[in-house]
C-alpha cells in the first residue's frame, strides 16, 4: 500500500475534475483552438495531480496548476509535431495569464459561455451540438453520451472526433461576430440544452424519451446558461421547462415501481423547492415582454403545477399556450400535446381531429401520437382503434413501466 | 441499409413461453413490437426461435465431426429470435433494439447477398 503525505489530494483532484474541467477546458481552448489537443493536454494535468499531489500537497491554486500543467503538454506537443512556431507565443501567454490571475487571487476567466456557443456553430451537425456540449461543459464521458442518445459508442467517439477537427480545420469561431446572427446562435445554445433534457416529457400522457438518463446534466447547462445571459427571457423559460417536469419525477412512479401519467400524479410527490425555482425563472423571464417557445412550453407545465393548489387542471389555458406554441413552431411535440389538451379542454372528438391532423408519415414511429390516439378511441369507444393505437403505442415505448401502464389501459378495453 | 437485430432471452424468458401463467404477457410484448415494427414497413424478414434446449449443435474438432445438444456456448442469455430490418442507418437500428420486448439486443449491418 501506497502511504499518501496527503490523503486529501485525491477527493480535492476529483472534486476539482468535476467542478472545474468544463470551465479549465473552455479556458485553454478559446487560447488554443485544437480541442483535442486541449482535451488531452488537460486530461495529462489531472493524471499529473493525481501522481504529484498527494506526495508534494494541493498547490494553493488547484486550477491554475491545471492550467499550467496542460500548457507544458501543449507546448511539448506543438514543439514535437512543429505545427507553427506562431502557436508557442499563444501558449506562452496562456501560462502567464494563468500565473498573473492566480498570484493576483483571481479566478480564471469563465469561457463556457463561448464553449457553448463553438459547440452550436451553424457549421456544426445539429444532432452532435449537445453531445459535443455535454462532453466539452460538463466532461460528460462519451461512453455515457452514447448510451442517453442510443448510438453505437465507436460511432459517437468518432462523430465527436470529427467535429473537433471540423472546429479545428475550418477555424470555426466561439461567438456570433455580429448582434444580427445572435438571436439565431443563442437559440442554437438553447436547442441543445433542450434537447440534453429529451424533449416529450408528460406532455401528452404517458410519453416516454429516451435522452432522459442526462436531466441533471442538462438542468446544469441550462442554470450556467441563465448565470451567462440573465437578460434572455427564452433562457430561463428553458431552465423553467426543465425544472418543473424535474420536479414531477418522484410522482411519475407509484411505490410499486408503476408508471403514473401527470393527471394522476400525487401532486404532494412532487419537489416544491424545485417548482418554485422554477416559478422564479418563469417570472423572470416575463419581465422582458418578449415570449418565445420555451417560456410558453414552461408555462404549460406551470398550469399543470398549479393544480397542487386549486385541486383542477385548467386545460382550457393549457390548449390556449399549445395553440400560440403550434403557432411559433409546429414540432410533432406540440401537436400531439395540443390534441391532448384540447381533448380534455373541450372534448375527445376535437382532440382526435386535430390528432388525425397529423400527416401519417410523420408519426410512423412517434410514440406519443399512438398513446394519445388510444386514449381518445377508448373515451369515444371506439375500442378496435384503441386496441390498435395502443399496440403500436407500447411496440414503440423503450420505457418498461410505461408499455406495462399502456398494457393496463388496452386491458381494460 | 439492412441490419439483424437479434434478441437475447434470459432462462426465465424462455420459461415464460410455456408457462400459463405469463405466456400471455410474454406473447403480447412481441406481438406489441411486432406490429410497430411492420406498420413502419421496415421489416424484411423476421422469426421467433425454439428454445436452446431443443438446440442441435454441430461442430469439428480436429477435422472430426461432433454434434451436440444444446446450444453452441452455456451462456446466461440466448438467442431467442431475429428480425432483419431496413432501416437508414446504424443509430435508426439502435432505436428499434431499445423499443424490443427483451433486455439485450445485439444489433448488426448484414453483408450484401453474395453474387
Amino acid at each position: 500500500m501506497r502511504m499518501d503525505a496527503h490523503p486529501n489530494a485525491h477527493r480535492i483532484i476529483e472534486q476539482t475534475a468535476s467542478e472545474a474541467y468544463g470551465r479549465l477546458l473552455s479556458y485553454l481552448a478559446v487560447h488554443w483552438r485544437d480541442l483535442q489537443a486541449v482535451e488531452d493536454a488537460l486530461g495529462d494535468a489531472f493524471v499529473a495531480a493525481l501522481e504529484t499531489w498527494p506526495k508534494v500537497g494541493i498547490p494553493d491554486k488547484p486550477e491554475a496548476w491545471l492550467v499550467t500543467a496542460a500548457r507544458r503538454r501543449l507546448i511539448d506537443r506543438a514543439r514535437r509535431s512543429r505545427v507553427s512556431a506562431s502557436a508557442l507565443p499563444t501558449l506562452l501567454a496562456l501560462s502567464e495569464e494563468a500565473q498573473r490571475l492566480a498570484s493576483a487571487g483571481a479566478d480564471l476567466p469563465d469561457e463556457r459561455l463561448r464553449m457553448m456557443f463553438l459547440c452550436t456553430h451553424p457549421d456544426i451537425d445539429p444532432a452532435m451540438r449537445t453531445p459535443l456540449m455535454l462532453q466539452t461543459v460538463l466532461g460528460v464521458d462519451a461512453a455515457r453520451i452514447a448510451s442517453a442518445f442510443i448510438v453505437k459508442p465507436a460511432t459517437m467517439g468518432q462523430r465527436l472526433t470529427r467535429a473537433k477537427a471540423k472546429i479545428r480545420a475550418q477555424r470555426l469561431t466561439f461567438e456570433p461576430t455580429d448582434a444580427e446572427e445572435m438571436p439565431a446562435r443563442l437559440d442554437a445554445v438553447l436547442e441543445a440544452v433542450y434537447a440534453a433534457y429529451g424533449s416529450g416529457w408528460d406532455e401528452a400522457g404517458p410519453a416516454d424519451s429516451p435522452g432522459r438518463s442526462l436531466t441533471k446534466e442538462a438542468i446544469e447547462l441550462g442554470r450556467l446558461l441563465v448565470r451567462f445571459v440573465p437578460g434572455e427571457p427564452e433562457a430561463h423559460g428553458l431552465l423553467a421547462l426543465m425544472l418543473h417536469c424535474e420536479a414531477r419525477l418522484p410522482a411519475r412512479h407509484d411505490d410499486e415501481g408503476n408508471y403514473v401519467p401527470l393527471s394522476e400524479q400525487d401532486g404532494a410527490r412532487w419537489d416544491a423547492e424545485r417548482m418554485q425555482e422554477a416559478e422564479r425563472h418563469l417570472h423572470a423571464a416575463s419581465q422582458h415582454g418578449r415570449l418565445g417557445r420555451f417560456q410558453l412550453m414552461a408555462a404549460i407545465q406551470s398550469v399543470h403545477a398549479q393544480r397542487l393548489r386549486t385541486g383542477r387542471t385548467e386545460w382550457g389555458a393549457i390548449a390556449q399556450l399549445y395553440e400560440g406554441l403550434v403557432q411559433l413552431q409546429p414540432t410533432l411535440g406540440a401537436l400531439v400535446g395540443r390534441a391532448a389538451a384540447v381533448a380534455e379542454a373541450y372534448d375527445a372528438h376535437r382532440g382526435l381531429e386535430l390528432l388525425e391532423a397529423i400527416p401519417a408519415a410523420a408519426v410512423a414511429s412517434y410514440q406519443p401520437y399512438w398513446a394519445l390516439a388510444g386514449h381518445l378511441y377508448k373515451r369515444l369507444h371506439r375500442d378496435d382503434e384503441a386496441r390498435t393505437a395502443y399496440s403500436r403505442a407500447i411496440g414503440l415505448s423503450t420505457d418498461m413501466s410505461v408499455r406495462r401502464f399502456l398494457s393496463r389501459q388496452a386491458a381494460m378495453l | 441499409m439492412s441490419y439483424t437485430l437479434m434478441f437475447y432471452e434470459s432462462q426465465d424468458d424462455f420459461a415464460a413461453r410455456t408457462d400459463p401463467e405469463r405466456q400471455k404477457e410474454y406473447l403480447a410484448g412481441w406481438t406489441h413490437y411486432v406490429h410497430a415494427l411492420r406498420e413502419a414497413g421496415i421489416v424484411v424478414f423476421g422469426s421467433g426461435l425454439h428454445a436452446p434446449d431443443k438446440a442441435a449443435t454441430m461442430k469439428r474438432r480436429g477435422g472430426e465431426l461432433a454434434v451436440q445438444d444444446g446450444p453452441f456456448a452455456e451462456t446466461k442469455e440466448q438467442l431467442g429470435g431475429i428480425f432483419v430490418i431496413d432501416v437508414p442507418d446504424l443509430d435508426t437500428a439502435l432505436e428499434w433494439a431499445a423499443r424490443g420486448p427483451v433486455d439485450t439486443v445485439e444489433v448488426r449491418e448484414n453483408l450484401p447477398a453474395l453474387k
